[in-house]
Order: structure tokens, then C-alpha cells, then sequence
């Protein structure tokens, strides 16, 4: 990596660091989907990835719980480290990989079941054993996620009659019920209308207390709005990272100023 | 999005160009104001007077201006700090306007009296501030740091100037005291003039903050006055 690309990507959070990423490369087929990635990413903060469709945004989130692994074109390099540790160890369990670093979706996808299946769905298949009750996990999730008020009353009613922001968080109890320590969210609003979006990032803010987010958003008001660092992608490359009040006031980058400036295209 | 960014784009030139226009009202506000005062004239110290309702109609303008911008347009980066400029820099151009009204009011006052000696520092200290006025405005529609450095410079000969009139003054004072009044009302025409400076070195430094981001006070001598060790026990610094 040359120096003037050092300088700029990386101004290292302070406090500890729940995720790093060393020189990671993504590839699909023959396409470097990804470049030299090099980012850190601090613990219970939130973390927004910026920048234009198909720049690698959601392609390198998909790497931080190996969700890469499920596409057969794509091949990895470099290295991902959860607190200090490789996921792409040969040995990784990919399933309690995926239980620490849980991921919410574009669209919310509630399972055909009822709202208490939903959220005992996950505990159920890592064979639940924890102190609570399932009834007790399926509790807290619904409330970790801001739902429980709305549906006490009707935890046996089916989860496809929720409303799209209520079916959103819905997913977002799902991850809960896991145990994760990371949430990724990919463009877990751009479904919703701007009530439900509201929502979602008041709960976003509440949960950074325990988890660490990422976030990746073509809201760049929502990325300003939530996050404490940006990262702005661009053909594949991070091309700036940074405090968010940095990215949004003072981008070091031209391509960064640029893009949130709405010079693009 | 092109023709959204350009209509934006439109608007912010739009913006400044309303600036640069109080801006140059405002100066010619200060002109007048001094040009009355030095040659006694009341009706046009009259018309500064008069002026001042539509420096602050620009004023509000100008910030209702930005805010439309700022709700609507959701600027970043330079969009968002140079709307931040502008809507401070108004402040300091407006509170010029206030200060050149007080000259034409001192100019009514000593309308019928023979100075005590020609004036000379205040047409001097005139001249100075209006120049730094003219290049801080530039420099903001300009992108131009250099003029930023100048301004900065000047104010450093303008505050020597004002502390040149003010002993002057007090030797003055105490050599004729027939005079005092008369004396009091320049030396604070020179203390108006003064501030004026002051505030055209925050232009400047707003200037300079829209051009690099960084926010900082530049003057030395303005330093000074917010270092906290420097002032123990000292009235805080003097702010309009």
C-alpha cells in the first residue's frame, strides 16, 4: 500500500477495536469486488459504509460474517479479525461465527410463523441452553428491539400481518435472540417509510450500548445521523475513513467531498 | 440529481453575490458615515441613519436565505460550511452597519463645532478598515487565503493606529480640557472603527475555516483576548 493511501484510510478509532480488517480482497470469479481493505472498527460504536451502488459496500459486510462463503465465484484474501481473531481460519464454526455477528436485511424477512416462533427460531436451532427460558429470550429480544410493547398481546399471531417497520425490528429481535456481539445492517431502512426509518436508528442508538454496528446506507443523512465513523467506498476501494463529523464537514478526499456533496454521476 | 445539484449550485452563488451586495452597502454606509462626520454634514449622516433599516432587512434576508438552503438542500462538506459562513459573516457585516450609525450620530452631534485640530487618524483608520472589509468579502467569493493573511495583517496597523489616536487623545485632554467632549466623542469614533477591523478578521476567519475546515482564531491579537491566563481578573474581552 503506498503511503498517501495509508495516510488516508486509516485514522484509528480510539478505544478497543471489535473488528479489523487486514489487506482483505474480494473476488468473484475474476472481478476484485473488493481492494486492499484495511479498517478497524471500534466496539459499540456505529460504523456507516457510504457510497454508490455496486462499490463494495455490502459486498465487504458480507465478509465480516463469511456470508461471502455461500456465493461460489467469490474468493477471499487477507484476513478478518473478530476481537484479535481470524474468521477465515480453516477450523472457523461458521454457524457460532454467524450467531456473534448477526445481519438484518434490506427487506425484512419474517419467517411464515407466528412472532414468538420467529424469534425462538434461532435459539431453537443452536439448541437453546442458555439460563432463561425461551419464553424469557423471546422477551428480551422483542424488547432489545423495541417491539414488545406492540405485540405482548399477540406473541401467537402470524409475523407476516406486522407492519414493514414492525416486521424490521422483528428481524432485528431475531438477531438479538442469538446472542450476537456485532449487528451488520444492510440498508436495514430503505423499505420503510420515515416514521418506521426514525425508529429503526432511535433503536439503532439504544443498542450501541451492547452491540457493535455496521451499517451500510445510501442514506448518507442517515449515516450522518447515527454514525460515530464513516467509511466511503468507492470501485471496490475504502477510499476514506473517518469520524462521521469529519466525512460530512471536512472529507480529505476529493471523491469523498464529492459524493457527499452530491457532485456524482 | 446534474440539474438538482445545479439549481443548488445556482443557489449558494446566488447567496454569496447577496452577501457581496450588503457587504458593499454597508461600506458605503461607513464612507458616508465618516465623509459626515468630517465634513459636517448632517443630512448625509442622516442617510447612514436612515440606511441601517435595509442593512438589517439584508441581514434577515440573507439568514432566511440559508435556512431555506439548509432545510431543504441538507448541505455537506464545503455546501454545509459555506452556508455556515455566510449566516455568521452577516452578523459581523450587520454589526458594521450598527457601528457606522453611531459615527453618523457623533458626526450630528459635533455638526456645529470646529474640530480641535484637522482630522487625520480617523480618514486614515477609515481607509484601513474599509480595504480589509473589501478583500475579507473577496476572499470568501474568491477562495483566496492570501487576502485572509492580509486582512490579518491590517488589523495589526489598525489596532497600532487606535493606540496612537488614544493617547494622542489623552495628552489632548489633559492640555486643553476645553475640548474634552469633543475629544471623547473621536476617540470613540476611532474605538468604532476599531471594532470594525475586529470584525472584518472574523469574516476572515470564517473565510479561511470555509476554505479548510478548520476553525480557528487567526489574529494574535484576538488571541490574546481569549486566553484565559492573559485576562485574570480582567473584564471579559469586549463582544458585539
Amino acid at each position: 500500500m503506498s503511503e498517501s493511501k495509508a495516510d488516508r484510510l486509516i485514522e484509528q478509532p480510539e478505544g478497543e477495536i471489535k473488528i479489523e480488517t487486514r489487506g482483505l480482497n474480494l473476488f468473484y470469479d475474476a472481478f476484485r469486488a473488493l481492494i486492499d481493505i484495511n479498517v478497524a472498527i471500534p466496539a459499540r460504536q456505529i460504523t456507516a459504509l457510504i457510497g454508490p451502488s455496486g462499490c463494495g459496500k455490502s459486498s465487504f459486510l458480507r465478509c465480516l460474517n463469511r456470508m461471502n462463503d455461500l456465493i461460489d465465484s467469490a474468493r477471499v484474501q487477507g484476513d478478518v479479525l473478530l476481537d484479535g481473531g481470524s474468521i477465515y481460519e480453516d477450523d472457523t464454526d461458521v454457524a457460532q461465527l454467524r450467531k456473534r455477528v448477526g445481519m438484518v436485511f434490506q427487506t425484512p424477512n419474517p419467517f411464515p410463523m407466528s412472532i414468538y416462533d420467529n424469534v425462538a427460531y434461532g435459539p431453537r436451532l443452536h439448541g437453546f441452553g442458555g439460563r432463561d427460558s425461551l419464553a424469557e429470550v423471546v422477551e428480551k429480544s422483542l424488547r432489545g428491539a423495541a417491539l414488545w410493547d406492540e405485540v405482548k398481546d399477540n406473541l401467537r399471531k402470524s409475523a407476516l400481518d406486522l407492519s414493514g417497520g414492525q416486521q424490521q425490528r422483528l428481524s432485528i429481535a431475531r438477531v438479538l435472540a442469538v446472542g450476537p456481539d456485532v449487528l451488520l445492517m444492510d440498508e436495514p431502512c430503505s423499505a420503510l417509510d420515515p416514521t418506521a426509518t426514525f425508529r429503526i436508528e432511535e433503536l439503532m442508538l439504544e443498542l450501541m450500548e451492547r452491540y457493535t454496528i455496521v451499517i451500510v446506507t445510501h442514506n448518507m443523512y442517515q449515516a450522518s445521523r447515527v454514525s460515530q465513523h464513516t467509511g466511503f467506498f468507492l470501485l471496490g476501494e475504502l477510499i476514506e475513513y473517518g469520524l462521521t463529523t469529519e466525512i460530512f464537514e471536512n472529507p480529505k478526499d476529493q471523491r469523498t467531498d464529492d459524493y457527499v456533496r452530491g457532485r456524482f454521476g | 440529481m446534474r440539474r438538482t445539484r445545479q439549481a443548488f449550485d445556482e443557489q449558494l452563488e446566488q447567496l454569496e453575490g447577496r452577501l457581496i451586495e450588503m457587504g458593499t452597502f454597508v461600506e458605503a454606509m461607513l464612507e458616508k458615515a465618516v465623509g459626515a462626520l468630517a465634513e459636517h454634514d448632517v443630512k448625509l449622516a442622516r442617510e447612514v441613519i436612515a440606511a441601517d433599516d435595509t442593512a438589517d432587512a439584508m441581514d434577515l434576508a440573507i439568514e432566511q436565505h440559508c435556512m431555506r438552503l439548509l432545510a431543504l438542500q441538507q448541505p455537506m462538506s464545503r455546501d454545509l460550511r459555506t452556508i455556515g459562513t455566510v449566516m455568521k459573516v452577516i452578523a459581523d457585516v450587520e454589526r458594521i452597519g450598527d457601528y457606522s450609525v453611531d459615527i453618523a450620530k457623533t458626526a450630528i452631534k459635533l455638526a456645529d463645532e470646529k474640530y480641535f485640530r484637522p482630522l487625520q487618524d480617523i480618514p486614515r483608520m477609515t481607509e484601513m478598515v474599509r480595504h480589509m472589509l473589501r478583500e475579507a468579502l473577496e476572499a470568501l467569493v474568491a477562495h483566496d487565503l492570501e487576502r485572509v493573511a492580509r486582512v490579518i495583517d491590517c488589523d495589526d496597523a489598525v489596532d497600532k493606529l487606535w493606540y496612537k489616536v488614544l493617547e494622542d487623545v489623552e495628552r489632548v485632554m489633559q492640555e486643553r480640557p476645553e475640548v474634552v467632549p469633543q475629544a471623547v466623542a473621536l476617540v470613540l469614533v476611532a474605538r468604532y472603527l476599531e471594532r470594525i477591523a475586529d470584525h472584518t478578521v472574523n469574516i476572515a476567519e470564517r473565510v479561511a475555516y470555509m476554505e479548510t475546515g478548520r476553525l480557528e482564531t487567526l489574529a494574535a491579537s484576538h488571541r490574546a483576548e481569549y486566553e484565559p491566563e492573559e485576562s485574570m481578573g480582567a473584564p471579559p474581552a469586549e463582544e458585539d
